[in-house]
């Protein structure tokens, strides 16, 4: 399992629900490594700030995980972590390896509101 | 815009940020470390850390979680995920500004900002990075199973990681500016040795190519200009680091290189900033010359608070 603070997604059908109930979700699926734990560490700073967006983590070995993996969206990518950002039940965005927090704010406005965050 | 005071504020949550917080805490001094990234710095970007000593073996992560924790235990207090927007070095009074609306000020400060991985900074290199083209063969590696891929760069780094890149690839070359190699004579007979290693030498990746994933690179000959294309599909980077100081520069004398210039005590040539870690002036970097740094530097600052206190009894004594 993941070691981070964030709410852990541990099967597709846990994937399934978190989006089918929240408007704005943003997975990250990936493993304990270099390129992965920074952007673990950016959305556990931001969950506190967009209450309005469901922030989740996913272990990217676990069997479940090819519904990320094989997602149309991820079809190119080569680098861990897949993030993908889901709206409405829709992906609306997806990105492949390192992202920092200006990056990660930068899709988080753009996709899930024009408000500003919520203090 | 209130203002919170402390009596020391750290720049950079890494080894050498994360051990002066803890020194500083140690000797009762109010500390915040503002770090613009997750708490760790480089070190969380290191998969294994066999070399420290007191640890047999163990992640980057959870050596930088255990001095993270350290840290907070003594009670410095930590804000990752900042940006620092505004920096005052120059009076008694250090002034810090972070996300443009809140404001630290200290006697002391310590820059601990730390490096990043050096990119080629080419065409296509940006909008490929995790789409063919990496910096983490432990991260990445899998990726490229029977693929072919190539390794620039010539120190320990590249060479090593291009001999663990081989457990997947079908093929390594690796490209190397110079005609000679920055790394240990036996990193460079591992890879000499390895059957799926080539090697392309005195040249450079000119520009990535391909749209949706990376599908091929520009290869310049150095001596002769020569432009050659080749289908390649990953390239993992390793050609060194740059110090995070850009801010820095108008503030702090910094050498030629970007690195922060320091006395042997890690003092700046600012009376009260001092400086530790990856992004000053040194020659070996590693999470112990990091650690080692972050204490030297946190007790100069602890010497020169005390030496500030002095004089200021002395002068209220005087006034009196």
């Amino acid at each position: 399992m993941l070691q981070t603070n964030l709410t852990h997604l541990l099967s597709a059908k846990d994937l399934e629900e978190t989006v089918k109930n929240n408007e704005n979700v943003m997975v990250c699926c990936g493993r304990m490594g270099p390129m992965c734990i920074p952007v673990y560490g950016v959305m556990d700073e931001l969950q506190g700030e967009y209450s309005h967006v469901a922030f989740r983590d996913m272990e990217f070995d676990t069997p479940d995980a090819a519904v990320i993996r094989n997602l149309p969206e991820c079809r190119n990518f080569r680098g861990l972590p897949f993030t993908v950002y889901y709206k409405n039940g829709k992906v609306v965005k997806a990105t492949s390896s390192i992202q920092n927090k200006d990056q990660v704010t930068s899709i988080l406005s753009s996709e899930f509101s024009a408000k500003v965050p919520v203090k | 815009m209130s203002s919170t005071p402390f009596d020391a504020i750290v720049i950079g949550a890494g080894p050498a940020g994360l051990t002066a917080g803890i020194y500083l805490a140690r000797a009762k001094m109010r500390t915040l470390i503002l770090n613009e990234g997750t708490a760790g710095g480089q070190l969380v970007l290191t998969h294994e850390v066999a070399n420290y000593p007191g640890v047999e073996s163990t992640s980057g992560y959870q050596l930088a979680t255990t001095m993270k924790n350290q840290a907070q235990k003594f009670g410095c207090a930590i804000r990752s995920n900042v940006s620092v927007t505004r920096l005052d070095l120059h009076g008694e009074t250090k002034i810090v500004e972070v996300n443009g609306r809140e404001t630290f000020t200290a006697p002391v400060v310590i820059l601990a900002t730390g490096g990043r991985s050096r990119t080629l900074g080419v065409a296509g290199e940006a909008d490929l990075r995790g789409k063919g083209i990496s910096y983490c063969a432990t991260c990445d590696g899998d990726f490229f199973q029977d693929k072919n891929i190539i390794v620039v760069g010539g120190g320990n780094s590249a060479l090593e990681e291009a001999v663990s890149l081989t457990k997947y690839a079908a093929s390594v070359t690796i490209v190397h500016q110079f005609d000679h190699f920055q790394a240990s004579a036996h990193a460079v007979e591992e890879a000499k040795h390895n059957p799926k290693i080539s090697f392309i030498m005195e040249s450079t990746i000119a520009a990535f190519l391909g749209h949706d994933s990376l599908e091929g690179v520009k290869i310049k000959h150095i001596p002769t200009g020569e432009v050659t294309e080749a289908a390649i599909d990953g390239v993992f980077i390793f050609i060194g680091y740059v110090p995070n100081t850009e801010t820095l520069r108008g503030l702090v004398d910094l050498n030629e290189a970007g690195e922060i210039n320091v006395s042997p005590l890690l003092e700046t040539n600012i009376p009260g900033v001092f400086a530790a870690g990856d992004s000053i002036t040194k020659r070996y970097r590693q999470i112990t010359t990091a650690v080692a740094d972050g204490t030297v530097a946190a007790l100069s600052a602890i010497d020169y608070l005390r030496t500030v206190g002095e004089r200021r009894l002395v002068e209220e004594v005087a006034n009196i």
